[in-house]
């Protein structure tokens, strides 16, 4: 059924040495790249701490076993090749000759079992999960690993990217309390780049790693991360000079055109495949009128998205089809028909049980595109006839609120790490839908046929049976409409024309700048 | 004078205790838990997760145990831990701590300097174009808002005509030591602490104009000028000397409230003070660093009020010191 994966070095190190590279001629060697961050991320030990400017610094400094292309096809990292069994149920993984760790400690199989088996399982709650279906972890050789899956679990080979499963050295963690270990602050990992100082408040400093085990790699001499906490000086900064790239979500969106018509400037919506950030609207099924398929499908029909894709976000992005971004796998585009038509919504909320009640609308705190949207948003549905407040609140209050339940709408967006087993049906479980958190199903969806086929599509090995499951759930949830879906979320990486391959793979600039090379002509 | 400022020293004790308990309840009123908004960052957290740094933050123990502790800590200087940033928060402060105090004591004393100068240059020809042109600009930098200013600033300075860094506190990788390390950070402190020096500026111009029109109607001063003093000593010796007092009290208190507006300019100039440190820790609901910064400025405002009072006694020897 599933036809062995079989890649040949000859043909990784084609895909890593990579056509890239060699479009813009060839690579020059140092210099300096100086990039914003923000917020200031509470630590670099990635395997404790997973927030985004934490995934972006460490992203160069640890590694993983694969990376994936902007399709999320894998190719190597610290793996040089590897194989899936056909049951797909046994995963191994040959490992790079010669790599060491910044302390110049050799990088084994046994730090991958370590990593994988001890560490993360303990302290990385997306692992957690992952690890449930991994029965053991061989390592037959210093330079061979091999995963035993209990059951077949597609999405397995889509884990093994650094924000996920870094590897950490064995040796400085084995037999210590992680979280309090005094190597955290001085992070060691395998990465192109070395941990060299950070003054806090003010920026990070990464140096080249000259033992780095591919040749002439990295490129660039040094990496500052400038913590600039405003928007507006976050733009300053680039317009003067002192910053050559600001990653997605660094400057406010109305600022972007601006930015982008600037000399020497690029700007890509690359490097989010991975993530497939889509927003939506939760919906708070526990409330009326919100119960009401027929109030629901009338809002759903009432928001006018292309408007918010072209006012808000600057034509970045895409209107979302339902709950799958078109950059996860299985995505299926032919779901029922979700898109503006204020008459129709009309009609059906006339036929509906609402009767004028106030809805409360909770915006998402990250800013002035997120309040112009919940505000755009109230406009379209008073426009059908429907009475919306929006109801402030700051980043943790949000949490609260969300966590509580305690709000009718509510936007927000979610990560999807490329297989809707991992970042999608945690949204529509019903087995999930405590309340205490705002990532799981808050809207409170309850569906036992979906929550039955998103079981099983999980654990089928073979990728056909899986599209086709996951279509099903796909017209299914759209059709129900537990959430208003927005956008697939565009955020633009802007950066200095000279600064070549800023974005690489479907992590964008948290997959490290290893490929970077400014060209100084 | 010694048995005064010991006096206060003891009262200033049992002030702080008082700040701290009311802060402690005020920020735990607050929606929202430190545990919740680092998960919130990393965008999945399962329960362990949540339970796991909850129990770190020792969030799991009743309200009342968890302000206990704090107090024991913080009258043995013992400021906590912020998970947040990995850092004891004492240490914490002690490295932004400078950064701030050169901030807002330079645009202090600017400030200060500028706006007396002012002041008295507008008292002394009342109603004289000079004095509208003074009165205007006082006005309206009174009027604007200081993140307006901050932005403007940065605007025309930094990115029209490239005179002067737009935001941090030094050249990041420039490696610059003894002078030139200097020269660069004052570079740097020209528009935030203009920025935040105009503000109380104009609040120190008008005082002291309004303060001089004031006492120059006094009788003392009629008898200065009947006697045929100079102009120029009624205005310093006589007229200044007595104007001042008001000023000083005014600048006493907002020595201390400077502080508040610091948290703004360091913000918008990426500015690497406590200002800045406390507005992240509350929208991270950092506790244990939100209460230390409270701590720290608390004692501050304690100690800006009884120099204040020891100044008094030093610019008019009529004033007694009684506890």
């Amino acid at each position: 059924m599933l036809k062995q994966l079989k890649f040949a070095a000859a043909a990784v190190a084609l895909a890593l040495a990579g056509p890239l590279a060699a479009q813009d001629g060839e690579p020059q060697a140092g210099g300096t790249l100086n990039v914003v961050i923000q917020p200031e991320p509470p630590g670099l030990m990635i395997g404790l701490i997973q927030n985004g400017p934490t995934q972006m610094v460490a992203g160069d400094i640890y590694e993983s076993l694969l990376r994936y292309d902007f399709d999320l096809t894998p190719s190597g990292q610290l793996a040089e090749s590897w194989t899936i069994s056909e049951d797909g149920k046994t995963y191994t993984f040959k490992l790079h000759d010669g790599v060491t760790f910044h302390d110049g400690e050799p990088f084994t199989s046994a730090d991958v079992k370590f990593s994988m088996d001890v560490f993360l399982r303990e302290s990385h709650s997306r692992m957690r999960t992952y690890m449930e279906h991994v029965e053991s972890i061989d390592t037959p050789d210093p330079l061979t690993v091999v995963f035993n899956l209990k059951q077949p679990f597609g999405p397995f080979i889509g884990i093994f990217e650094p924000g996920t499963a870094p590897m950490i050295p064995k040796h400085i963690y084995e037999g210590t309390d992680f979280a309090n270990n005094p190597a955290n602050n001085t992070p060691i990992g395998t990465g192109p780049f070395k941990f060299d100082e950070w003054v806090k408040g003010s920026y990070i400093h990464l140096v080249k790693n000259d033992d780095y085990y591919m040749d002439g790699k990295p490129y660039v001499d040094d990496i500052y991360y400038h913590v600039i906490p405003d928007a507006a000086s976050r733009a300053v900064a680039y317009e003067t000079g002192k910053v050559d790239v600001l990653p997605g979500g660094s400057i406010e969106n109305f600022d972007v055109p601006r930015i982008r018509d600037m000399e020497n400037t690029c700007l890509t919506d690359k490097g989010w495949e991975f993530f497939g950030p889509l927003s939506w609207i939760w919906i708070n099924l526990n409330n009326k009128p919100m119960d009401d398929l027929k109030v629901r499908q009338a809002m759903m029909h009432a928001l006018d998205r292309e408007f918010a894709k072209d006012a808000l976000w600057n034509g970045l992005g895409k209107v979302a089809t339902g709950p799958l971004s078109s950059s996860t796998r299985f995505h299926a585009s032919d779901t029922p028909d979700i898109t503006y038509n204020p008459e129709k919504a009309k009609a059906l909320l006339e036929e509906s049980s609402y009767d004028g009640e106030t809805i409360r609308l909770l915006g998402l705190p990250y800013g002035e595109t997120w309040q112009r949207w919940a505000e755009a948003v109230k406009q379209n549905l008073t426009e059908i006839g429907m009475n919306v407040e929006i109801v402030p609140s700051d980043v943790a209050g949000w949490n609260q609120k969300i966590s509580d339940r305690d709000f009718d709408l509510a936007f927000t967006y979610l990560y999807q790490y490329g297989d809707p087993a991992l970042g999608v049906s945690r949204t529509y479980m019903s087995t999930n839908a405590a309340p205490g958190s705002p990532w799981n199903n808050v809207a409170n969806y309850q569906n036992l046929e979906t929550d039955k086929m998103f079981d099983e599509a999980a654990l089928m090995a073979s990728p056909e049976d899986r599209k086709a499951a996951y279509k099903k759930i796909q017209d299914q949830i759209v059709s129900d409409v537990p959430n208003l879906w927005l956008l697939e979320l565009g955020f633009p990486t802007i950066s200095r024309c000279n600064i070549k391959n800023p974005v690489n793979t479907a992590f964008g600039v948290n997959d490290g700048f290893r490929d970077v090379w400014i060209d100084k002509n | 004078m010694i048995r005064f400022i010991l006096g206060r020293l003891v009262k200033a004790v049992f002030i702080l205790l008082a700040i701290l308990v009311f802060n402690f309840l005020l920020i735990h009123a607050a929606p929202g838990d430190p545990a919740a908004v680092m998960a919130g960052e990393a965008g999945a957290a399962d329960e362990k997760f949540l339970a796991d740094l909850r129990a770190r933050f020792g969030l799991d123990q009743p309200l009342y145990i968890q302000l206990w502790t704090y107090l024991k800590g913080a009258i043995q200087m013992d400021l906590g831990f912020s998970y947040r940033q990995q850092m004891p928060v004492a240490e914490l402060i002690a490295s932004r701590l400078p950064a701030t105090l050169l901030l807002t004591g330079v645009a202090f004393v600017l400030s200060l300097v500028l706006g007396v100068i002012a002041g008295v240059a507008a008292s002394a020809r009342q109603g004289s174009w000079g004095d509208t042109v003074i009165s205007t600009l006082a006005l309206l930098f009174y009027a604007t808002p200081l993140f307006w200013v901050a932005l403007m600033a940065s605007l025309v300075f930094s990115v029209w005509l490239g005179w002067l860094p737009g935001f941090g506190y030094q050249t990041i990788g420039a490696g610059y030591t003894g002078f030139a390390h200097v020269m660069d950070v004052a570079k740097h402190l020209v528009l935030p602490a203009s920025t935040l020096g105009l503000f109380f500026m104009a609040i120190y111009m008008r005082m002291t104009r309004a303060s001089m029109l004031e006492v120059s109607r006094l009788d003392f001063v009629k008898t200065a000028r009947a006697k045929g003093l100079k102009r120029s000593v009624i205005q310093r010796r006589h007229i200044l000397r007595n104007a001042l007092l008001p000023v000083i009290t005014l600048a006493g208190l907002q020595a201390g409230q400077i502080f508040g507006g610091a948290i703004l300019t360091e913000t918008v100039f990426a500015w690497p003070g406590i200002g800045r440190l406390m507005f992240e820790a509350i929208n991270q609901r950092d506790y244990a660093v939100i209460l230390g910064v409270f701590y720290i400025s608390g004692a501050m405002v304690l100690l800006f009020n009884l120099i204040t009072d020891v100044i008094y006694v030093i610019v008019d020897p009529r004033i007694r010191l009684t506890g």
